[in-house]
């Protein structure tokens, strides 16, 4: 059976498939679908509920609260999948390096990525954001930063594992040169566990901008972004439970999307661990 | 064994220095000078006089490395500095705070480990059942819901609409110590929702393998019943498995105490720094970020040495 095949028989990834694509299709023509513009204020239109000129009301200064959602799927989005892509590039090729090289250079660095990993995550990207401030290229970093040990760990040990490997061996025989063997030879062998961290470090990113917004530390105002939204919504849980419902019940689904791709990316491509779940 | 124990604690106290090191430089790095920032909140004009005494007073004038040597002293003594919002030492503050947020946090352990293991078990025993299905599909579902929008649908249900429990607040122990436990409730379920559902789905699969391993066929063959093979042979197993996910999840442990006092307006330590965080306070935000980052590598350690006394081979 291929690839396509095994991934399209398998239920929780065509169900975020379902999801994750539309969202990120939104999230790239927002702009052209939204009727009312996210910024504009509007005191006479205060909190109102679900109508036909506004489809899911408005918030506390009279902004449409689904044009903000759909504009708000933007910096989540961006800082989760470009924090992780940070994170991949960085960590894989530091793991590879570490792996194959080894040696002194090896153990410092490994060493120096062990410190990322002796702060808790949430305090240290609150502390980066509380010294260099809000805004979307430090949460991407932050992520960046944050997640870059997990690649590299994960690159080094199965770096380490193949090194000797014959087929790694043979081409070094051939006379290959180090980068085209990490390039070539190593590092397409070491992608599938890379990609299943991949998909885990998104949901891991959403969770930590939408936290992070939640508590004022994210997405600076007057720009939305789901966690944003609902911290803001609490203020008017009792008398306007729409305002925090939306945002929340897209958020919770996305994170679910991005979990079960993990899920099905494991299933397919790291079957020796199918049995244990 | 001793020797384990000795490289283990060795290695944390580096990493308490290291952590150190980097909050006090980060801080240093930073633009804007914190004794202007202390005399004029506003930015108005400051007196030199006054400039220099203060600059004097908090050592700023000395060399960066005389600093940081004094910083570290003053860790040692439990002295962080002064707080410029909260007007009193660090130490203070968070030493009013830190006792709070540990009973949130321990709080939430226990009901998830009371909550998640004995549905773990069940789910494991029960495979392929509806029972089964249910709890892994909740348990995923825990995974995916975060923290404050959970919060929010506790408040939602018990507070507001059954009016059963107040939606937020924190009363001290010492002046009434009912209400005190009745707000703690809904934060604290919060917090173990999330975390007793990873603790299920490791408990399940761990029970799963105690299950098919080689040393269970024999206990059924000397006649043992099921339960008792269940309940006294696998659960000494069963411990493994909930020091491990104590030290996996220890990091999103912290993370959903952080989150979840924002929404229950739970006066800890968490709501401290994001307060800290939003005045530009560093001395308490560098004091927040030491105390909450030992705690983690010194939880991380005891999980560690745990894990070496349960499971041999880890050593």
């Amino acid at each position: 059976m291929n690839l396509l095949q095994q991934f399209s028989g398998n239920k929780k990834f065509v169900f975020s498939v379902m999801v994750l694509l539309p969202l990120i299709v939104i999230a790239l023509f927002g702009p052209l679908i939204i009727r009312h513009d996210p910024l504009e204020m509007n005191t006479k239109r205060v909190l109102e509920p679900p109508s036909t000129d506004f489809l899911l009301g408005t918030d506390e200064y009279g902004r449409c609260i689904l044009c903000r959602m759909i504009i708000g799927i933007r910096p989540t989005l961006f800082v989760a999948f470009g924090g992780a892509a940070v994170a991949m590039m960085a960590g894989s090729t530091l793991g590879l390096t570490a792996g194959y090289i080894g040696g002194k250079l090896g153990n410092v660095i490994m060493r120096a990525i062990d410190i990322v990993l002796c702060f808790p995550p949430i305090l240290l990207a609150m502390l980066v954001v509380g010294l260099w401030g809000t805004g979307i290229i430090n949460l991407l970093l932050v992520i960046g930063i944050l997640y870059t040990p997990h690649f590299c760990r994960i690159a080094y040990s199965t770096t380490l594992k193949l090194r000797k490997a014959e087929f790694v061996e043979n081409q070094r025989i051939l006379g290959a040169s180090t980068l085209r063997i990490v390039g070539k030879t190593l590092f397409p062998n070491i992608l599938s566990p890379l990609i299943i961290q991949f998909s885990i470090t998104v949901a891991n990113g959403i969770l930590l901008e939408s936290g992070l917004s939640f508590l004022g530390l994210g997405v600076p105002p007057p720009h939305p972004s789901w966690g944003q939204m609902i911290g803001k919504a609490k203020n008017h849980i009792v008398t306007h439970k729409h305002y925090m419902f939306f945002p929340s019940l897209c958020l919770c689904l996305t994170i679910l999307a991005t979990n079960l791709m993990g899920d099905a990316l494991r299933d397919v491509l790291d079957p020796k661990l199918k049995e244990s779940h | 064994m001793a020797r384990f124990f000795a490289k283990r604690t060795l290695t944390a106290i580096i990493q308490v220095l290291i952590v150190t090191t980097i909050v006090f430089f980060a801080l240093k790095m930073m633009p804007g000078d914190p004794v202007l920032l202390m005399l004029s909140r506003d930015g108005s004009s400051v007196d030199p006089a006054a400039y220099e005494a203060l600059a004097k007073q908090l050592g700023l004038d000395k060399p960066i490395l005389r600093q940081y040597r004094n910083w570290l002293t003053g860790l040692f003594t439990g002295d962080l500095g002064m707080s410029y919002t909260e007007r009193r030492p660090v130490m203070d503050a968070i030493g009013d705070r830190l006792p709070r947020t540990l009973e949130l946090a321990g709080a939430s352990l226990l009901i998830a480990v009371v909550i998640g293991i004995p549905l773990g078990i069940a789910a494991a025993v029960k495979r392929g059942s509806w029972v089964d299905l249910l709890l892994t599909g909740i348990s995923s579902l825990g995974q995916s819901v975060p923290v404050y929008v959970f919060g929010y649908i506790l408040v939602l249900i018990f507070a507001l609409n059954m009016r059963l429990l107040p939606s937020s607040g924190y009363v001290p122990i010492h002046r009434n110590p009912v209400e005190h436990f009745r707000r703690l409730i809904l934060p604290a379920c919060t917090i173990a929702f999330g975390f007793s559902a990873s603790m299920l789905r490791m408990t399940r699969s761990s029970m799963l393998e105690a299950l098919s391993s080689e040393f269970v066929r024999p206990l059924y063959a000397r006649g043992l019943s099921k339960a008792r093979v269940h309940m006294k042979h696998m659960v000494r197993n069963m411990l493994i498995p909930v020091v491990t996910i104590i030290g996996l999840q220890l990091g999103a442990l912290i993370a959903g105490t952080v989150l979840c006092e924002a929404v229950f307006n739970w006066p800890g330590i968490a709501t401290l720094l994001v307060k800290a965080i939003s005045n530009r306070d560093y001395p308490l935000i560098q004091g927040c970020m030491l105390i909450l980052s030992i705690i983690f590598i010194v939880t991380n350690m005891v999980v560690d040495l745990l894990y070496g006394l349960l499971d041999p081979r880890a050593r």
